[in-house]
């Protein structure tokens, strides 16, 4: 419903934004030439055109139009896959599909095969001749088993009352298929699929990816046919054409296999043997047959493949124009998407996926996406404040006395409040897996500016420092961040702290980098002017030259936050129980496409907000940048 | 006394490369204080270095330079500076920018934001203290380091092409402002400037000096200055003794250039 009404939506406002543009071609001004950049300007409605053009794009090509506007479609085709599905073997018997018909492949196919190895075992040096000639008397007279079998006069008249069967019941269908009272079915088929309708669910992934049990009328003729076509096909296919002819001519050359292999030992000539073995075999199995023999068969199934494809009707239309790049084909009883349905979810399901991942009591994997949780300040005291404080109290802390209790002295109360054992009001406190992740981008990136900042300065100003930290920056900075992970994680575990660090190598060594450009990068004469208006070094570094380096510094955070994340993100994909690279790996393993999508914009909203955020900051507190 | 007195001061640099550049040469001269000395050249003969080594921000090869009876060997607030392009800090307004210095001392900021105020006025730019310094023109941002420098309270005022960077309006008024900072704080200033005008205009003394080694070529003592704090400016820039002594100067370093180009060829 919504899916329409969108579609309609963005295919009028593309047309709208289209006819605007064309209109302010006419009434642009014309003294702007080409290459002048106030062409560029505006163009809003272009947005319109694009935004729309992407937005259907993913509608058309995850089939959601076709469920909004044909809900049952899926389902219908579903059924239709299952009658190509029972046809098709009947079908690869004659150039319908394949360009000969299976018997003349097959013979052909054997032919070469037996001249091949004829040739090989001529040819191969280390067999003795008096093997060669039973390896090629064999293949000889395998040879000269195929025309028993394509002959008319050695098929047997049972043989010929299956087929002449099969296609009076093919030619029944045929006939049945298009009337209104087909297909009759009885008591218990009814209950059965009526049963089977009480249970299914919708189409798309928020309920079965293809509902199998047919829903409509026609659905049901095409579930029905496809039945009578797979009792017919395995018919077909049980059947052979043994005749005593051709049984004697078998007979006997499997007894001369039998008679050579017995008592041979492993070697060459047994793996010969077993090879002409396979290719008798192949031969036994292959349904070979004289050349008219299916001749009436073969036009039963044209003429009901004609008729099934007649009474799809309009199925066939939204095939081919609803389901782009694919369709809907069935495997046995089930159906599955193949093409871009599958991997490229439906909006529809994406944005109510996403709606009940939000809810906090749904969240992805029992954890919320955002939320809050009631926490006691004294956890988060305790957190805060080292144990060691209260080691380093005077005093002793209490022993327990003769009548068995212990009496509380002041060092264990300093204990109580920094291990967070005291009783403390609640406030809530964000939790979920994006909080999770921004939380350790945050801490990463501040770990990595508080110390990189004024260490790149350092570095900067000073010979020592630059020399002695330069080949420990450089020497670590140019490896990719995800190579320490393994490391970083063996050493600080997999959860927070591994990450955090991690994340902290990246900004630490941007930030050193940036914050030395800055320091470097100073004029002259402003330090020249502080020194006269009578500054001290340490006021230089404070009030003139970190100053002068913030519009650099800024730069790298930005860097470092781009950085940072996608960083994060894969760490988490490696390790971890939460974050939003966790609930995508998660998603990955489970192929929900649904979620991996939603991942993916989720994280590049936050990526967004993060750069936003400090474009933001880097406008208000530097607005000199670039008019100094 | 706080006499400016430089003898024999050389300066020799040495490049990378092994090469080495004679900046000055024997530079010797006094300057009494409340003197207005304008310094020109053609560019290349050592008047950046000569400033920069009375700032105290170069050392010179050889010879002292004192000020008072203080060697000079690094730089101290008794020296104001300014330069080309105001070297402002960007990141602080106006007001914060002259009050730089104070701030550095650490002074009552009740007192100095007085301060402020009356240095502002001085050089004209009331109401425009809480300004962020990069939306001024060029002429107001020399007003500033003017400022900036002077409420400092220097001995000696160094200026290092302050006027170079303006439209010749601007610099018409930024002359008379010199003029009138000069009599009015009796501060002794050096003025380097590569306009033969300017230096006539505002020099109670004036040196050309010339490059290769860079050294002290002529010595002038003019009145103008004294003159140009009473009258109009424009008038005197059609003084005959003005004229005929800006002919001399000029021809002197066209002479000097072609030498350079005629040693360069
Ligand atoms: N740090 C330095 N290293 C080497 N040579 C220098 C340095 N500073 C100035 N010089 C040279 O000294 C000479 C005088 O320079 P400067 O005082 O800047 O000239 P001016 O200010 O008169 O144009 C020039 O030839 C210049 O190349
Ligand atoms: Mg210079």
């Amino acid at each position: 419903m919504i899916t329409g009404f969108i579609t309609f939506f963005t295919i009028f406002a593309v047309v709208g934004a289209i006819l605007y543009g064309r209109r302010l071609v006419k009434t642009e001004k014309s003294d702007a030439v080409f290459g002048n950049p106030e062409r560029a300007k505006g163009g809003i409605h272009w947005v319109v055109v694009g935004s729309s053009f992407l937005l259907l794009s993913w509608l058309y090509y995850s089939w959601d139009i076709a469920k909004s506007f044909y809900p049952k479609s899926a389902n219908e085709l579903c059924q239709v896959a299952k009658v190509n599905e029972s046809l098709l073997s009947l079908k690869y018997l004659f150039p319908i599909v394949e360009r000969q018909h299976k018997s003349t492949a097959i013979i052909k196919r054997e032919n070469t095969n037996i001249e091949n190895k004829i040739i090989l075992i001529k040819n191969d040096s280390n067999l003795k001749s008096q093997d060669k000639e039973i390896f090629i008397d064999i293949l000889s007279s395998t040879k000269l088993m195929i025309p028993s079998l394509t002959d008319e006069r050695y098929l047997e008249d049972e043989t010929q009352n299956i087929i002449n069967q099969l296609t009076a019941r093919l030619n029944k269908l045929t006939e049945n298929f298009p009337k209104d009272t087909y297909p009759k079915l009885n008591e218990e088929e009814k209950y059965e699929i009526n049963e089977g309708l009480k249970k299914q669910l919708g189409w798309g992934a928020t309920g079965m990816e293809v509902p199998p049990i047919p829903e409509s009328t026609r659905g049901l003729k095409f579930h029905a046919a496809a039945a009578e076509l797979n009792s017919i096909s395995d018919e077909f296919f049980e059947m052979r054409n043994h005749n005593p002819e051709y049984l004697r001519k078998s007979e006997l050359i499997f007894s001369e296999i039998k008679e050579y292999m017995d008592g041979l030992d492993d070697g060459l000539e047994l793996d010969y043997i077993k090879d002409i073995k396979k290719l008798v075999r192949r031969i036994e199995y292959a349904s070979i047959f004289p050349p008219k023999t299916l001749d009436e068969l073969e036009r039963a199934i044209r003429s009901f493949d004609k008729v099934q494809k007649k009474e799809q009707g309009n199925l066939k239309t939204i095939d081919i124009f609803l389901f782009p790049a694919g369709t809907i084909v069935a495997s046995g009883p089930q159906c599955s998407e193949a093409g871009p349905g599958r991997w490229l979810p439906k909006p529809s399901d994406t944005f109510r996926i996403f709606g009940e991942m939000l809810k906090p009591s749904v969240g992805y994997k029992m954890i919320p996406m955002l939320w809050y949780e009631m926490m006691g300040v004294n956890r988060i005291v305790g957190f805060i404040l080292p144990d060691w404080i209260a080691d380093i109290m005077p005093g002793k802390y209490p022993v327990h006395n003769q009548s068995g209790t212990v009496d509380p002295n002041f060092k264990s109360k300093i204990l109580d409040i920094v291990t967070g054992e005291f009783e403390a009001f609640k406030i809530p406190v964000p939790t979920g897996h994006i909080w999770d992740s921004f939380l350790r981008v945050f801490l990463g990136l501040m770990l990595g500016i508080i110390l990189g900042v004024p260490l790149g300065l350092f570095m900067g100003l000073n010979r020592f420092a630059k020399g002695f930290f330069d080949p420990l920056v450089e020497l670590y900075r140019p490896v990719p961040p995800l190579a320490w992970a393994p490391l970083v994680i063996t050493v600080f575990g997999i959860d927070n702290v591994g990450k955090v660090f991690l994340l902290f190598m990246v900004s630490f060594s941007i930030m050193i980098i940036s914050a030395r450009a800055g320091a470097s990068g100073t004029q002259l004469s402003k330090i020249h002017a502080a020194h006269s208006l009578g500054a001290s070094r340490w006021q230089i570094i404070r009030e003139v030259i970190f100053p002068n380096s913030l519009p650099e510094i800024l730069t790298g955070i930005r860097v470092a936050v781009g950085m940072c994340w996608g960083t994060l993100v894969a760490a988490e994909f490696l390790a971890g129980t939460t974050g939003i690279g966790f609930v995508e790996n998660v998603a990955r393993k489970y192929m929900q496409y649904e979620v991996i999508w939603i991942t993916i914009f989720v994280m590049g909203m936050l990526g967004l907000i993060f750069d936003l955020t400090i474009r933001k900051i880097i406008d208000k507190t530097i607005p000199w940048r670039g008019k100094g | 006394m706080s006499d400016l007195i430089s003898q024999k001061v050389n300066m020799i640099f040495k490049s990378t490369k092994g090469e080495t550049v004679h900046a000055l040469k024997d530079i010797t001269f006094t300057l009494k204080k409340g003197e207005l000395l304008t310094v020109l050249g053609p560019s290349g003969c050592g008047k950046t270095t000569l400033l920069n080594i009375a700032a105290g921000f170069l050392r010179p090869t050889s010879g002292t330079i004192t000020l008072g009876n203080n060697e000079i060997d690094g730089p101290g607030v008794e020296r104001g500076m300014v330069f080309q392009q105001g070297a402002l800090f960007e990141w602080l307004t106006v007001n914060e920018n002259v009050n730089f210095g104070l701030r550095m001392k650490k002074e009552d900021p009740a007192k100095t934001a007085k301060k402020v105020e009356e240095w502002l006025d001085i050089v004209g730019l009331k109401g425009f203290g809480n300004t962020p310094t990069y939306q001024l023109s060029g002429g107001m941002q020399q007003r500033v380091a003017l400022a900036r420098c002077l409420i400092n309270d220097p001995d000696l005022i160094l200026m290092d092409e302050p006027l170079g960077a303006l439209d010749a309006l601007t610099r018409e008024k930024m002359q008379s402002l010199v003029l009138k900072i000069w009599k009015e704080t009796g501060k002794t200033i050096i003025l380097i400037t590569h306009s033969v005008e300017e230096a006539l205009l505002l020099g109670e003394r004036v040196y050309v000096m010339a490059p290769r080694p860079g050294r002290i070529h002529k010595e002038y003592k003019l009145p103008f200055a004294s003159l140009g704090l009473k009258g109009d400016l424009r008038e005197i820039k059609n003084n005959k003794e003005f004229v005929s002594k800006r002919e001399e100067i000029l021809t002197m370093i066209w002479n000097m250039e072609e030498e350079i180009m005629g040693k360069e060829i």
